[in-house]
């Protein structure tokens, strides 16, 4: 199997905060890897770094052998990084469709001359995002939606439509923020599997989810961070047993009760 | 409302039609000559207007220095024109190109910034402009401007009245449409929008934000150069007073009124804000305050415009409400 993304002591901090303090891991080829941790954790911040919406303070990102530290958030996209985010950040006065034939951006390559002239290129770029963004619905299930603007939709559909939008964009790796935010049990589920059916299609996954159930079933790697330092990472049972996690996260009750015992020790 | 919407989307190739007959015959009532100047203007101004919906209305982001480049073109083609002997065509294409360079050159600083900061620099570059026309007296013969300016001659058929030149404001007009048209609704155009809609999704999705703002700005400069030249054979004369920061709000304002983020929108706000200017010259200078008053109220009830794309964030974020509203209705009906 070979490495994805991996991170060498990433570290970033917000003034006096650390929000992500040194930091070390590696999502390989194939894998569905989770990130858990209380309430800011910073795996939003992780999040951020990877995908180039923040710069490291410290330490390096390297994605399919490439250190992508520097690299805008664009740049970083176009090298095969997709992603979503915590709240959900979907072109909401357009239609599902054009959503997702947005994400079809760097699939296409039409210019502004191909467009004037309606050349080749132009053709055959419509004629995909057409395609492309059609097959990637069915994919999502979300097929009836097309035309319905996105941000009318329910709010678990909205999160679906905000993966489909990324995978038109044929992502090397796909980050999801809290996927199933926001959603019942059964969409969650119907969401685990839809996780996983892209996962057996080898789209290799990297996830945050509070929901225990969604992470312990669906991921095959867990990383867990806690006030912004990893404190275990390894298969779902090595985690969900491991004595650290417990006393910040699993122990009993609420995490906040929890964090707050793990501060004190 | 929404039956004439369906209605003018099933024949809307039939209705285009009939206004581009009308448009075209029109003129040919027996006006004034005076009166084909205004219908002039109208075009011209629907051309300069939709160019700067481009930028403001496309790609969201606040231009108001539209006036700038409308300045460099006209000037462009005055300056050449009245010194070498050479036809007006290729002349009105390097207005237009050089307009498109300044906007790009303007767009570098602005790519980094959002919002205010964007709309002063804009500002600030159309008054360097213009205060560059002003002083630069070999040039662009400082404030005297520059006078005889030659008509355009198109094959031996010489542009020598308003009428002809309404067709000539007509015929750009249509080549505008025409190439935005196609450009909007293209991945370049999707591109931009885009952008206006959700800039970080954007940028998730791959979209090159920097360039695709440059790009955007100077094919919004690009078209308010080529109509600077066309203005600058209009008129014969120009000097920079015409180019003003009023001139740029007046142009903001029929974008405003009539609507961003549609190419009908700033058709519209042409015909209102030269018409109203029109109807109101016997209240002179109020008539401004009757502007300010109209964008104020549009502002307010209808922040994209009277044409403008209602199915946008220009909108004030007002999906949700809309939405509700259409579905309760649908309950009702049965
Ligand atoms: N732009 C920022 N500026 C300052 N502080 C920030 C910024 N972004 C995040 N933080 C802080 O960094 C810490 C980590 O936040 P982060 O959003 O990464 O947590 P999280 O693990 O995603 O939490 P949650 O589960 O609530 O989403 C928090 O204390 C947060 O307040
Ligand atoms: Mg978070």
């Amino acid at each position: 199997m070979s490495e994805i993304l991996r991170t060498e002591g990433v570290c970033r901090y917000f003034g006096g905060l650390k929000a992500v303090e040194d930091v070390s891991m590696q999502v390989n080829s194939g894998d569905i890897f989770g990130i858990i941790g209380p309430n800011g954790a910073g795996k939003t911040t992780f999040f951020n770094v990877c995908s180039g919406i923040y710069k490291p303070t410290k330490g390096k990102v390297i994605f399919c052998g490439q250190d992508i530290s520097d690299l805008s958030q664009e740049s970083i996209s176009r090298a095969g990084v997709g992603r979503t985010f915590q709240t959900t950040q979907l072109f909401q006065f357009m239609s599902v469709l054009e959503n997702v034939k947005i994400g079809c951006h760097m699939g296409t390559k039409t210019k502004l001359v191909d467009a004037i002239f309606h050349t080749k290129t132009y053709k055959e770029d419509e004629a995909f995002a057409e395609e492309k963004a059609v097959e990637t619905l069915r994919k999502a299930g979300l097929e009836q939606y097309a035309n319905t603007l996105a941000g009318n939709l329910p709010y678990g559909i909205q999160r679906r439509v905000e993966i489909a939008r990324s995978l038109a964009s044929d992502p090397k790796i796909l980050m999801l923020d809290e996927p199933a935010a926001g959603m019942n049990r059964l969409e969650t589920d119907a969401l685990r599997d839809f996780v996983e059916e892209l996962n057996s299609q080898g789209q290799t996954i990297l996830l945050i989810e509070h929901d225990m159930k969604f992470v312990m079933n669906c991921c095959n790697r867990i990383m867990v961070l806690n006030f912004g330092k990893k404190i275990c990472e390894g298969s779902p049972d090595y985690v969900s047993n491991n004595k650290e996690v417990q006393t910040a996260y699993f122990g009993s009750g609420t995490f906040g009760k929890e964090a707050a015992k793990y501060a004190e020790n | 409302m929404n039956r004439l919407k369906e209605y003018v989307k099933k024949n809307q190739k039939m209705i285009l039609i009939l206004i581009l007959a009308f448009a075209v015959v029109f003129p040919l009532l027996g006006f004034e000559k005076s009166t084909i100047r205004i219908f002039c203007r109208i075009l011209m101004y629907m051309t300069l207007a939709g160019s700067l919906n481009i930028t403001n209305g496309y790609s969201g982001q606040t231009s108001l220095g539209h006036a700038g480049f409308f300045c460099v073109g006209a000037y462009t083609a005055a300056i050449i024109t009245t010194r070498f002997e050479v036809s007006f065509w290729p002349i009105m294409i390097l207005a237009g190109i050089f307009a498109a360079v300044v906007g790009l050159i303007i767009s570098v600083p602005t790519i980094r910034l959002k919002g205010i900061y964007l709309s002063i620099i804009t500002l600030g570059a159309s008054e360097v402009i213009r205060i560059l026309a002003l002083n630069w007296q070999s040039l662009t013969g400082g404030s005297f401007g520059i006078k005889g300016i030659p008509r355009p001659v198109f094959f031996g058929f010489e542009f020598d009245s308003p009428l002809k030149f309404y067709y000539l404001f007509l015929g750009i007009a249509l080549i505008f449409l025409f190439v935005s048209h196609r450009v909007i609704n293209s991945r370049v155009g999707r591109s931009w929008m885009s952008i206006r809609e959700n800039e970080l999704a954007a940028k998730s999705l791959g979209v090159e934000c920097s360039a695709a703002k440059m790009m955007n700005f100077a094919f919004g400069a690009f078209w308010a150069g080529i109509i600077g030249a066309v203005y600058a054979v209009y008129v014969q004369y120009i000097d920079s007073a015409v180019f003003t920061l009023d001139e740029g709000f007046n142009i903001m304002s029929m974008v405003i009124i009539g609507g961003q983020g549609t190419l009908v929108g700033p058709l519209v706000g042409s015909v209102v804000v030269n018409g109203l200017t029109e109807v109101l010259r016997p209240i002179g200078v109020w008539r401004f305050v009757m502007y300010a008053a109209l964008i104020i109220v549009m502002m307010w009830f209808r922040p994209q415009g009277l044409m403008g794309a209602s199915n946008s964030i220009l909108a004030g974020g007002k999906v949700k409400m809309k939405a509700t509203g259409k579905a309760k209705r649908k309950e009702t009906t049965p």
